[in-house]
């Protein structure tokens, strides 16, 4: 089913949050629309979010790999040309600590920002309405529905005062039409 | 205390952004006189490339002199940036915002400037490169693990991996921001490396939690980095360099020296892009208390460095630290140490209103760096610079004109390195401003009224 978008682009912050308001009164379900702003808000601004996520996974992942590469470059190079050198034990423990420490907390710092990527869905190379006033300080509101809901939406947008609405065709203007 | 001013967001973009859009006069002058001291540098590189390390004050058993040196400096210097921006993110403190972009991108510089000294130091760097890179996986012929000189390059290599990546995560917001407003080559670099950034909740929130798992994350490995290059000295047998100490006395030197650079930092960003508006007196004042806490600590680990070396009364380590403390010219270096690192700078950071003046605070922390690069040297040369059991042909280190010309040009490198990061990306992260703009309130207390931040628990 094809989906439509529309956004609405609010001046201030109390104006986002009542056409978000009016959105859920019109019936939009949380996930169906999505709040456009440049700078991060307190959880909740804008009403409950479908915020599941599973960033804490990917540094404990990413630590294991490192560990195990930590390991391998330590334990496996030795092993494979085994050098004794010294009189000292073959695998030396405290060297392989120093190695594979290193390898753990790189392979978790590298893993946490594929997590923050995957999971913020970045590189986003699809295409969405946007307006570059959002970077200015105005805060959008993107309504992603069915064709026949795209008037509703712009209504629903409407009624909060925005700055401006704009559908994929292109704007239509913050207020409605004056009846003819 | 806040002192924030009331600006509004497009002030906010506009101000920051200026470095970008106008270069001022004295911003020529920085590119100018450091690309001069930088093709100093390079003439010096190159010559010692050519003529082999025999141009340098180099020879048995000085085999590590300037260079070495100047390696663990800039390490030193890479440290603060991170932990400060780390630490400051964990516990939310409001007067990071403007500190933490510039300390990230310094401790970047430095720690390339720092690693670019062992690779030239062998005089022969492509033969090193070659050697180390790629790992020889045909021959099974391995570089052994238990020499220090593996572990010292995996430790900075995963803390320049960590702070670049730590760096360009924070970054992507202000790339949309750069996008959004810029045309030509500007808008393609900035479009690719924000990398669609939309600003949607979920981004959002994924930055924030990003902050302060890469900030715990980055923590542990800047406390092992300066570990570890302590260990290239504590791990050998040289007297004065065998010491357990080293490696908390290198981090806590790592902090003195880098969280002073940062000072400097933020005074020269505050002068030259005219950042009154964000790098304010407060901000000097509080980073100003943390460096009496962290100089403090760094004396008592230089202290007892020297009574651990005094303690056991072996003959050996007993001659080094005598020719360290009475002997031309370690004496006079000492003092140094002691005057430009301590008794200096920490007194007047007792007084608030020499906290609040920028001038003072720039001087004091230009001191104290010129006071931790003597104390490097301290640490470094004066247990090389004796005569070892059955060795014959040994004499004093004294740099040459190439070896200074390097130190000279490592700095004019990271000063020019930062003056072109700020004409690319803004120095100053532009959402974590206005994030603060967004919880900045005023609040009325009694008979007074307060300039506070709100913040969620």
């Amino acid at each position: 089913m094809a989906i439509r978008e529309v956004l609405g682009i609010y001046k201030d912050l109390d104006s986002a949050v009542a056409a978000a308001d009016a959105l859920r009164e019109a019936g939009f379900d949380r996930a169906e629309f999505e709040v456009l702003s440049n700078a991060p808000y307190p959880e909740g601004t804008f009403g409950e979010e479908s915020g599941i996520h599973r960033l804490f996974v990917f540094p404990l992942i990413g630590a294991c790999c490192g560990f195990a590469a930590g390991l391998l470059i330590t334990g496996g190079t030795q092993l494979s040309f085994p050098l004794l050198t010294g009189g000292k034990p073959l695998l030396s423990i405290p060297p392989m600590i120093i190695i594979m420490y290193e390898g753990t907390m790189l392979g978790a710092l590298i893993f946490t920002v594929l997590g923050v990527l995957f999971e913020s869905r970045l590189p986003w190379i699809g295409k969405a309405l946007y307006d570059t006033r959002i970077t200015a300080g105005y805060i959008g509101i993107l309504v992603r529905t069915a064709p026949e809901r795209e008037s509703l939406a712009i209504s629903a947008l409407r009624k909060a005062n925005p700055e401006d609405v704009l559908t994929e065709g292109g704007s239509v203007g913050g207020t409605a039409p004056a009846a003819q | 205390m806040q002192e924030r001013h009331q600006l509004g967001e497009e002030a906010i973009t506009r101000e920051l952004f200026r470095p970008l859009v106008s270069t001022p006069a004295m911003m020529w002058v920085g590119f100018i006189g450091l690309g001069a001291v930088l093709a100093i540098f390079v003439f010096a590189v190159s010559w010692m490339f050519y003529w082999g390390l025999g141009v340098t004050g180099l020879h048995r058993p000085n085999m590590w002199g300037f260079m070495i040196v100047n390696f663990v400096f800039w390490i030193g210097i890479s440290h603060a940036g991170v932990m400060i921006s780390a630490i400051l993110r964990l516990t939310q403190a409001e007067w990071r915002r403007p500190v933490t972009r510039a300390a990230e991108v310094m401790t970047i510089f430095s720690l390339m400037t720092a690693m670019l000294h062992p690779v030239i130091h062998t005089g022969r760097p492509w033969r090193t490169l070659y050697w180390v890179f790629p790992y020889d996986f045909w021959r099974n012929l391995w570089p052994d693990i238990r020499g220090p000189l593996v572990w010292d390059p995996s430790a900075i290599l995963t803390y320049l991996t960590g702070s670049t990546l730590f760096l360009y995560t924070t970054i992507i917001p202000d790339m949309a921001l750069a996008r959004d407003r810029t045309t030509g080559w500007r808008h393609v670099l900035y479009s690719i490396l924000a990398l669609g950034w939309r600003g949607n909740e979920r981004q959002w929130k994924m930055q924030t939690i990003a902050g302060f798992l890469l900030s715990g994350l980055i923590l542990p490995v800047f406390v092992s980095v300066h570990s570890i290059v302590s260990w290239d000295f504590a791990v050998s047998l040289v007297p004065t360099w065998h010491a357990t100490v080293f490696a908390p006395y290198f981090v806590i030197g790592a902090i003195h020296s880098g969280v002073s650079a940062v000072v400097t930092l933020m005074a020269l960003m505050r002068w030259l892009f005219r950042f009154e508006n964000y790098i304010r007196l407060e901000h000097f004042d509080s980073i100003g208390r943390l460096l009496i806490a962290v100089g403090t600590g760094w004396l008592w680990f230089f202290l007892l460095d020297i009574f651990f070396a005094i303690y056991p009364q072996e003959a050996r380590e007993l001659e080094i630290m005598q020719f360290r403390l009475f002997d031309w010219p370690f004496n006079v270096m000492t003092a140094l140490i002691f005057i430009f690192g301590y008794f200096i700078p920490v007194p007047i950071w007792v007084f608030q209103r020499f906290r609040r003046n920028v001038k003072i605070m720039f001087w004091t922390s230009i001191a104290v760096n010129v006071g931790m690069w003597a104390e490097r040297y301290w640490l470094i040369k004066p247990g090389l610079m004796r005569k070892y059991e059955w060795t014959f042909d040994w004499a004093w280190y004294r740099p040459s004109i190439v070896e200074i010309s390097i130190v000279m040009g490592s700095f004019a490198l990271v000063g020019f390195l930062l003056l072109v990061f700020s004409k690319i990306f803004p120095p100053i992260s532009v959402w974590e401003e206005k994030e603060g703009v967004h919880f900045a309130q005023q609040l009325q207390v009694g008979k007074r009224r307060v300039n506070a931040i709100v913040r969620e628990f």
